[in-house]
């Protein structure tokens, strides 16, 4: 066993040393997805949550505990309503957009919105006790105070962002029915680990997993720094 | 709001049309995947078509209700009844025999249900059964799936009332299910394929084969391109014409791991009888997917 994950480490290394061009491209694809569902949703679920924040409204707290419980919302079952809907026999199945990147941005797009939306409202939440004599004799309400609040917790923000990029990036049930695992097309890393799982080949898978692991720290040390950058480190190392 | 999401969705489109070119999905098993034969078969017809094949590989239940829904252009799978109840049904139009290999009964080296050498599948399962020796089904209605299930009506077992004591249903891939059946000390059935390219098997061997009843044959499937009309025809049919040409045919015969042929071409028949006259005893008169190819069948091991 001890020799499997020696074996991985140095075939994680030997990959990312060589740039293998397969990795490489499942590294992208994995990336682009992710990325692109988390900003997708960002720019939805962020506005969203600071609406649930800062206003009051009939149903707001109904509404904020689905989304809460939407947080747990298994992938595996969002890939399979995402699947029906972009199946060729599927109301959306003329886009033709099962099997694709596309159709794995929609599906971890879904997956994180809600993760998205109820972080930013508790996020938001937080500092408006702090905000609220302010925002007041200002004036601000409405759309304006929503954005001046979304840029007063940008920081925090990040937090959000690391939270839903980690859950869309090591996802794996979603992707695999809707994209399908197609060599060159929309394997990801999630989905490639379980493909060599399957052939036998635990030392690739490991190694795969290293290199993803690999990855999502990257990103949240990529995310750090701008965060230090910027002054405020407190947000994410909080 | 609406137009909002409504252009989102055209963006999407304009993705999803960007990224396509010339290509087809074909719809196939995990065992054609596991076993790295696709690895090998489908660059060349890229490089001679230009045409991408994108396979997506599930058992062979889920693959033809995929390609019933219109998922697909072109189906690979193995299970005969399926498969005829799919063209029945009018999902398909065209069907040919690919190729084929052999199921294998795997158990742990020291043999717990006492069976190595057994001719007969059956018996073996019964004998399984008998002494609870502890056996991971796919239980995925996958093609193996069927295969099994079949063994064990010919057994006259149901091993489904054990389901969870010593009959574990995993509910997983060829590849995943030898995973489970190495690290449980298990036995199970495999396809020859998956089975040589497997690198983990921990002790398991094969301790029974050559049944004619583990006899394992692959066909190939256009999906009905009146149903679904977005079915690339003209593609599908070149590479079905090109895997059960002579070019396919030579590539699958000459795929080897270890040393070893993992599938015998027997591309000839169209499931009705039909015999295009080459020398091929096999797809002649493969109508039950049992008998035909005994002979060249016997010659796998």
């Amino acid at each position: 066993m001890e020799n499997t994950f020696t074996q991985a480490f140095v075939e994680a290394f030997r990959m990312l040393a060589h740039l293998d061009a397969d990795v490489l491209e499942i590294v992208g694809l994995s990336l682009e997805v992710s990325l692109t569902a988390v900003a997708l949703a960002a720019i939805v679920g962020m506005p969203a949550g600071a609406a649930l924040a800062l206003h009051r409204f009939p149903g707001r707290q109904p509404v904020v505990v689905l989304v809460s419980a939407l947080m747990g919302l298994p992938p595996v079952l969002l890939g399979l309503v995402v699947y029906l809907m972009l199946s060729r026999s599927g109301p959306l199945g003329v886009l033709g957009l099962l099997y694709t990147p596309t159709a794995m941005i929609i599906a971890q797009g879904m997956l994180v919105l809600p993760i998205i939306i109820a972080l930013s409202q508790r996020a938001i939440a937080g500092m408006w006790d702090e905000y609220a004599e302010l925002m007041r004799s200002l004036n601000v309400r409405g759309w304006r105070l929503i954005g001046t609040m979304l840029y007063e917790a940008r920081f925090a923000l990040m937090t959000v962002w690391l939270a839903a990029f980690g859950r869309a990036i090591a996802e794996v049930g979603a992707v695999m029915i809707v994209g399908g695992n197609i060599n060159h097309a929309t394997r990801v890393m999630t989905t490639a680990i379980a493909l060599e799982t399957s052939r036998g080949n635990l030392t690739l898978a490991v190694a795969l997993g290293v290199v993803l692991l690999l990855l999502a720290l990257m990103v949240n040390v990529g995310v750090y720094l701008v965060a230090r950058l910027s002054g405020d480190d407190k947000a994410v190392t909080a | 709001m609406r137009v909002f999401f409504l252009a989102l969705l055209a963006f999407f489109a304009w993705l999803g049309a960007a990224v396509a070119g010339e290509s087809i999905i074909l719809q196939s098993t995990t065992s054609t995947q596991n076993s790295g034969l696709l690895d090998w078969l489908l660059p060349k017809f890229e490089k001679k078509a230009g045409i991408r094949v994108k396979v997506v590989a599930v058992g062979t239940g889920q693959a033809l209700k995929n390609a019933a829904r219109g998922d697909g252009d072109v189906v690979l799978v193995h299970a005969r009844a399926l498969e005829e109840a799919f063209m029945r049904a009018g999902h398909g139009v065209l069907r040919r025999d690919v190729m084929y290999n052999d199921f294998v009964i795997v158990c742990p080296k020291e043999d717990p249900a006492g069976i190595r050498g057994t001719k007969d599948a059956a018996l073996a399962l019964k004998k399984i059964a008998r002494t609870k020796t502890r056996f991971v089904s796919r239980g995925d209605d996958s093609g193996t799936h069927r295969k099994e299930l079949a063994l064990w009506r010919a057994a006259g077992v149901d091993p489904r009332g054990e389901s969870g004591t010593w009959y574990l249903e995993a509910g997983r891939g060829m590849g995943a299910t030898l995973n489970m059946a190495a690290a449980l000390g298990a036995c199970t059935l495999t396809d020859r394929g998956t089975w040589i390219a497997h690198n983990n098997r921990g002790d398991l061997t094969i301790v029974v084969e050559g049944d004619p009843k583990l006899f394992n044959q692959y066909g190939v499937i256009l999906v009905n391109p009146k149903r679904h009309p977005h079915v690339k025809e003209k593609a599908a049919r070149a590479f079905i014409d090109w895997l059960t040409g002579p070019e396919g045919q030579r590539l699958i015969a000459g795929y080897r791991l270890n040393g070893q042929q993992l599938f015998f071409p027997n591309a000839g028949g169209d499931g009705k009888g039909a015999h295009d006259g080459r020398d091929d005893p096999a797809g002649a008169a493969d109508h039950q997917g049992q008998q035909p190819a005994e002979r060249e069948f016997r010659g796998i091991r």
